[in-house]
């Protein structure tokens, strides 16, 4: 155990040593620049930051931002606050921090928020295109997300994809000695787990992150979308009514019947219970099959989803972090995002989260820690695949409401009680038709 | 008891054309502290009601007047969070009512309410009138009573989602033990049977309330009456609906409509264990309100979904102004 961590921590020395090389013209301003040249910080005396973040599903990842954000405010001579509430309350925190114009000066965005509170977020177009110059293009969705007009309107921060978590003994038993690349392949070793009283699991809830990685993702690779390139409602298309068809059939042939009653958290209580051989999932359950129970753990694989007609594709909106236009404080709020994202900060917060989140650019991908435990690798490829809610339309507030509608959810889930796929397409047709003119 | 010092004026006011004025009336008055400006308007009986009535209006005003008149506003504007709304009339509300989740949400909503309210009586009334009884830990049952509406109502509700979840519900683990069923049942994963749960934790919940408001009105009804009933032939339940039930009928009312403003309103509850789903089935004015105004940032029409519950919550009040006025 000694040897693995010592490696890892060698290996994380010789990246920082490339990154810090790499890093040394991006260092041209704000607190590294201050720290490599032993400067006093440039703030008046008590000046202040608060941000808002979410309660982050891996504990390690909110101690390592306080102590990240703790240390920039020793550097900075900052007072630096972190608000942590519940993903929930985020929405209702921002709309009032924007309405008040009062609140948290640097507030989480999560897939296509920015487009929801353009009006109220300031341009961070300088911050956002210097790490893009030096770490690389960020993924399409994490900047497609953030850029509103031809202005950015939050900082990509990372993504948390999901991958298939399934039970590699059971689905060897079953016949398949690796996780189905494709739909087809995927629904012939469902139903020789079904009829073993293993299904794999999927919720079709209301909740908005299980439910609609299924929708989203399973139209998109079928060739179908809410709406095509123009901004045009194109749900009802053959390639949707495929989608829907074979939900419909491998619900009965594949799928826990408990689906439908789903919200975010129970395929992971089902797959650690053993009720379950695989379910869509972040790397939430693996870590948690890792602490108490080492031995679903060790036969627990990750996979990609599986390609479709119209190819392979998840639904991650990406994170990024935003700044109040009101905040009194932006240009500290900058320097913040400015020196988190650098690679030396950026590197632990990223180590804390243990795979949990993939860096917005594929430098990132490069990170040690993905050597550390090869059953987390198909979680750095899953942003490669990953899509904005309205793909492959530009994302906006009108795909925002479609997705809190769950229009394309409940799409599914009607056909699976039994109203006609073709019928459920109709009135997910209508319903988007609505929201994309209203 | 006239005071002879407004004498003068009124003997201008009787005559305002006379040139002469009458010579003016002194009187000698006791010596005593002459009242403060502040004093003299004081004394002046509708300032100092209006002094008196103003902390309760400037409260009344900032956080029902204001809040309620910025709702409708918002429900006639096209308000969303970052930008100032325009009017539009009642666009908000004609889109609402050509939205197939608006008018499920809407159908809901009384649904949820009517049964609730009705189960809460039933089960309220029986539970008081078993605790109108003598019995032994008398006082620890009655207490108890109260737990499920003294406990948050969110914390409760994760209990209940818990067993009615579909992997690991207790009820279902019972049933199947006992030999009653042999597949699981889905409780939340059905929109009949999902409405039937929220209504039954909803029940569960407000029980208490109806129960212990309906035994403190079981304990203003003098036992001669039932005596006297008893003594001229009536049975128990004779008795109970020809005795009881009048005496105790004003704050039977008053507990349902009481209730019905809270059901009709219910958020928390319904947002917990459902969300609106499966397939927008649970959703009432509340949760789907939220969603619009919160999570896709239409302020406008989220608060036109809200009002929506105005019209009928107001001829509640009224009819419960009304009836309380009517009695006394």
């Amino acid at each position: 155990m000694a040897t693995r961590e010592s490696s890892a921590s060698l290996n994380r020395r010789a990246f920082l040593g490339v990154a810090g090389a790499a890093t040394g013209v991006a260092v041209a301003g704000g607190i590294p620049a201050m720290v490599a040249a032993q400067k006093a910080p440039t703030f008046p005396k008590g000046t202040k930051l608060g941000i808002l973040e979410w309660v982050s599903f891996v504990p390690a990842s909110d101690v390592e931002f306080k102590r990240l954000a703790a240390e920039f405010g020793k550097l900075a001579g900052v007072d630096v606050t972190v608000d942590l509430i519940n993903m929930n309350d985020l929405n209702p925190r921002i709309a009032s921090a924007i309405e008040t114009k009062a609140g948290p000066d640097i507030i989480m965005m999560i897939s296509n928020w920015p487009h929801l509170y353009a009006d109220g977020l300031a341009d961070v177009d300088d911050v956002a295109e210097e790490i893009a110059s030096r770490d690389g293009a960020y993924y399409e969705h994490n900047k497609k997300v953030s850029v509103v007009g031809n202005r950015w309107k939050a900082v990509p921060l990372c993504s948390v994809p999901s991958t298939w978590a399934y039970r590699e003994d059971w689905f060897k038993e079953a016949g398949a000695g690796k996780f189905p690349e494709t739909w087809d392949e995927w629904r012939k070793v469902g139903v020789a787990l079904k009829k073993k009283n293993q299904p794999m699991g999927q919720a079709f809830g209301h909740s908005l992150g299980d439910p609609n990685n299924w929708a989203y993702s399973v139209t998109w690779g079928f060739g179908g979308s809410e709406i095509d390139q123009s901004g045009k409602v194109a749900i009802n298309s053959k390639e949707t009514l495929e989608a829907v068809k074979f939900t419909v059939a491998v619900w009965k042939d594949c799928l826990d019947e408990g689906g439908l009653a789903w919200d975010d958290s129970s395929n992971n209580r089902a797959y650690l219970a053993g009720t379950i051989s695989a379910t869509i999932n972040g790397a939430s359950i693996y870590f948690v099959a890792k602490r108490q129970f080492p031995d679903i753990a060790k036969v627990t694989g990750h996979a990609q989803m599986p390609k479709g007609p119209g190819g392979r594709f998840y639904n991650i909106g990406g994170q990024g972090r935003a700044i109040m236009k009101s905040s009194k404080n932006q240009q500290v709020a900058k320097e913040f995002l400015r020196w988190f994202m650098d690679r030396p900060q950026y590197e632990k917060w990223m180590a804390a989260n243990d795979g949990y989140t993939v860096g917005p650019t594929p430098y990132w991908e490069k990170h040690p820690l993905w050597e550390r435990d090869p059953k987390l690798i198909p979680f750095r490829e899953a942003s490669k695949f990953g899509r904005w809610p309205g793909y492959p339309g530009p994302p906006s507030r009108k795909a925002s409401e479609a997705l809190v509608k769950y229009i394309l959810v409940d799409m599914y889930a009607q056909a699976i009680k039994g109203m006609k796929p073709e019928d459920a397409v109709k009135w997910a047709e209508v319903e988007l038709k609505k929201a994309y003119t209203a | 008891m006239a005071d002879q010092r407004i004498e003068p004026i009124l003997a201008e006011r009787a005559s305002p054309g006379a040139s002469v004025l009458p010579a003016p009336v002194v009187v000698a008055m006791p010596e005593a502290r002459r009242p403060t400006r502040l004093g003299q308007l004081l004394e002046r009986e509708h300032i100092l009601a209006g002094a008196l009535l103003a902390p309760t209006l400037i409260i009344l005003a900032l956080f029902i007047a204001y809040p309620f008149l910025l709702g409708i506003w918002l429900a006639l504007s096209d308000k969303v969070v970052g930008r100032p709304g325009s009017f539009v009339g009642l666009e908000n509300f004609r889109v609402n009512l050509n939205d197939s989740i608006f008018l499920r949400a809407f159908q809901n909503t009384f649904i949820y309410t009517f049964i609730a309210t009705i189960l809460k009586l039933i089960l309220g009334m029986l539970a008081a009138l078993l605790l109108n009884n003598h019995f032994r830990f008398k006082r620890i049952v009655r207490a108890s009573m109260l737990l499920p509406w003294i406990v948050p109502t969110v914390l409760s509700t994760l209990a209940w989602q818990w067993m009615f979840d579909a992997t690991f519900s207790v009820f279902n683990w019972s049933l199947m033990n006992v030999g009653l069923i042999s597949k699981r049942i889905l409780w939340l994963g059905d929109g009949v049977l999902a409405m039937g749960c929220l209504i039954a934790v909803n029940v569960w919940r407000g029980m208490p309330f109806f129960a212990i408001t309906l035994l403190a009105g079981l304990q203003t009804v003098n036992p001669d009456l039932h005596e006297a009933a008893e003594i001229d032939g009536a049975n128990a339940w004779q008795r109970f609906w020809r005795v009881t039930l009048p005496l105790i009928k004003p704050i039977m009312l008053v507990v349902v409509l009481f209730s019905m403003i809270a059901t009709f309103a219910d958020f928390q509850l319904i947002y917990v264990l459902t969300r609106g789903g499966p397939y927008s089935s649970t959703h009432v004015f509340g949760t789907y309100a939220y969603e619009i105004a919160m999570r896709a940032a239409k302020l406008g029409q989220g608060a036109s979904i809200s009002l929506f519950l105005f019209p009928f919550l107001l001829t509640v009040i009224v009819f419960q102004l009304w009836y309380i006025r009517r009695n006394d």
